[in-house]
């Protein structure tokens, strides 16, 4: 029904009237985006390719020459890079494991209907919906030595979370869980109220034990849904800069793409960095491929 | 095995009243139907005896132990629902192993198995145990959610509507199969239907609710024969029992002006005192008899042929009544004919209150 609704133009309709069609209709909505993805996305993809097979720099004039794979070969055999990459790899598994926990969590509470459900439920999507620089700098209050508030409940004294070679990093990833597990908790909340409630009812007549419960029926049940949350939490927390770049300076808290920015706008090693650019799509496609392939595993299930 | 009786229920869910002061006792090993219209309270009433509702007055009592604090786990009740509520993702046998795997009251496995073996022997699934249960159809899918319920042998069987969704051929397949189950268990079932046929049919004892009150409990054939007011009258039996407005005029029913009248037996006893008075005359339409020479004339206003007995709807005056009448009985719409009835079958309801009258005696 609704595909019909989409493919015919009421005659009686103003579009109609102006003597439109229902193709001119269509391509008046999609031309637009067509034209922003391909010069703002799917063009700098392509030139960029090309660019991370030669030595060009952006703010030199000076002509540039193709170098073949020379720029992949000295990035991949790069020590410092592959400490980039394992920082990057500690942040998003403890970040990404944080959010799914706390927001899995959240969402089991909130799962039932209770007085003001709808306001507690909005405030803590609020997270979520600020600025990654402002959180940025919001955190580095929090964790500031001597008067934030986060050392003074804790009774850490003068504690240096940000400044700290150990504790920066994560410091950071604790930050990207509290903005990011209502992401989440949102998805997961979704799942779990589309969860049966005769097929609880049933457990319970059953008499099966709460854990029982969650094990063999909400699980099964939600767990497409989280893996789509992982999934995207993932490539996010791959790509994270803005969090990081605004807290701390700290090298053992230096992500990949903080890696990349320098490069790029720091260093202007333009062509090396458009390799590196590549480097990381291709990792962060394979991972994604990994997950939709268990993904459709699980919904076959 | 238990013996299950509610004593007083009112159940409220905010403004709205459910349950009024319901009072039920259904003894140990009966097959006990609850028989009511969509909304009548039935499903209600399970939920109550299961546990998953809370009575907001009254009491449940299970072999005499008032069970107001205990949950659903406790209450070792078997629920199949109408929505048949299998576990998704599992196979037939991992639905049928669930309520006996939990950790706490786990048996072992050879137990674990010998039940499900059974009980898919008995309920005839045993080809279907490593299907998935979303590649079932829904008789089969019944099957399951009933085989969950008897490998836990459970002291009492609660069943909504569990045939409901299923077609013709497959409830009447099923009726009988549970039915047999019973009486194979010597369990006690407490079924709820919308159905009358099956209340009719399956029953050994029927309760019939009408807007959250009981208003008869009796065996299928006393509910049938002797309804105790004129709703059970026209809400048991396929087609109604007929109801006719009219007065009690020495041993006969005089209906309304220019319409008919009929002897009736039994009027005597009643007493004198319901001579003149407005009453309802029942009558159920395998009582009303076409004959050539019988008192009343009537027009044929419709007829329905069910292939072993036609329903003939007659016409006298601006009264309707139906008759079953047998299928080579020749009558065509319009036709004239002469029609009379059972006089020891004419039930007799007080016009104001409904109440048949002998019941309010």
């Amino acid at each position: 029904m609704a595909s019909v609704a989409l493919t015919h133009l009421d005659p009686a309709s103003r579009a109609a009237a102006r003597g439109w069609s229902d193709l001119t209709i269509r391509n008046l909505f999609i031309i637009p985006t067509l034209v922003f993805l391909i010069v703002f996305n799917i063009f700098p993809l392509i030139y960029s390719l090309g660019y991370s097979f030669t030595n060009f720099a952006a703010n030199r004039s000076e002509p540039w020459q193709f170098v073949g794979l020379q720029n992949y070969r000295e990035l991949l055999s790069d020590d410092h890079i592959w400490s980039n990459f394992v920082i990057t790899a500690k942040y998003v598994i403890v970040s990404v494991a944080g959010q799914m926990i706390v927001g899995f969590g959240l969402a089991l509470l909130l799962n039932r209907s209770f007085p003001m459900k709808g306001l507690i439920t909005t405030l803590l999507l609020l997270p979520m919906m600020m600025s990654a620089a402002v959180v940025g700098l919001f955190w580095q209050l929090l964790y500031s030595p001597s008067w934030g508030p986060i050392n003074y409940v804790f009774g850490l004294g003068d504690f240096a979370w940000l400044s700290n070679p150990d504790s920066a990093l994560y410091a950071v990833a604790i930050t990207d869980i509290w903005m990011w597990s209502p992401f989440v908790m949102l998805l997961s909340l979704a799942g779990l109220s589309a969860v049966p409630q005769h097929l609880y009812e049933a457990a319970a007549i059953d008499r099966a034990s709460w854990w029982y419960t969650f094990t063999r029926i909400t699980l099964p049940l939600v767990s497409p849904i989280l893996l789509i949350a992982l999934i995207f939490r993932t490539m996010e927390a791959f790509k994270t800069f803005d969090i990081a770049y605004t807290m701390t300076t700290q090298p053992t808290a230096e992500l990949i793409a903080i890696r990349l920015y320098k490069q790029a706008f720091q260093q202007w090693d333009t062509g090396k960095s458009c390799a590196l650019a590549y480097i990381v799509l291709i990792m962060v496609l394979a991972i994604t491929n990994l997950y939709v392939k268990y993904l459709n595993k699980v919904k076959e299930r | 095995m238990a013996h299950i009786e509610l004593k007083n229920i009112t159940k409220k869910f905010g403004s709205h009243t459910a349950l009024t002061g319901l009072n039920l006792e259904i003894a140990d090993g009966e097959f006990f139907v609850l028989l009511g219209e969509t909304g009548a309270g039935k499903t209600t009433t399970l939920r109550l005896i299961a546990g998953l509702e809370k009575p907001t007055e009254g009491q449940v009592f299970i072999d005499g132990v008032d069970v107001a604090a205990w949950g659903a786990a406790e209450r070792d009740v078997a629920l199949v629902l109408q929505q048949y509520s299998l576990y998704p993702r599992y196979t037939v046998r991992e639905n049928l192993e669930f309520p006996l795997k939990p950790k706490i009251r786990r048996l072992p496995d050879a137990e674990i198995k010998d039940r499900v073996a059974r009980a898919a022997r008995t309920l005839r699934i045993e080809h279907l145990l490593d299907r998935k249960t979303d590649r079932l159809s829904g008789g089969e899918m019944q099957r399951v959610s009933i085989g969950r319920a008897i490998v836990r042998k459970p002291r009492v069987f609660l069943m909504d509507e569990p045939l409901s969704a299923l077609d013709a051929k497959l409830r009447e397949a099923l009726r009988t199969e549970l039915k047999n189950l019973q009486m194979q268990l010597g369990a006690t079932f407490l079924f709820v239907t919308h159905d009358q046929i099956e209340a009719m049919s399956m029953g050994d004892k029927v309760g019939v609710l009408n807007h959250g009150r009981i208003v008869q409990t009796g065996t299928p054939q006393e509910i049938y024969n002797n309804p105790r007011d004129t709703y059970v009258a026209s809400f048991v039996g396929s087609p109604p029992m007929n109801l006719i407005d009219g007065k009690l005029v020495d041993d006969r029913a005089v209906m309304a002006p220019m319409s008919f009248e009929l002897p009736v037996t039994g009027g005597a006893r009643t007493g004198s005192a319901t001579d003149g008075r407005p009453l309802v005359f029942g009558i159920r339409p395998e009582d009303v008899y076409l004959e050539g020479g019988a008192p009343v004339e009537a027009q044929v206003h419709d007829v329905e042929n069910h292939g072993v007995e036609k329903i003939v709807t007659l016409r006298v005056g601006d009264t309707m009544l139906r008759a079953t009448v047998p299928a080579r009985t020749a009558v065509e719409i319009e036709q004239p004919v002469r029609f009379a009835w059972n006089p020891d079958k004419v039930v007799m309801f007080d016009k104001g209150s409904g109440v048949s009258l002998r019941h309010a005696g």
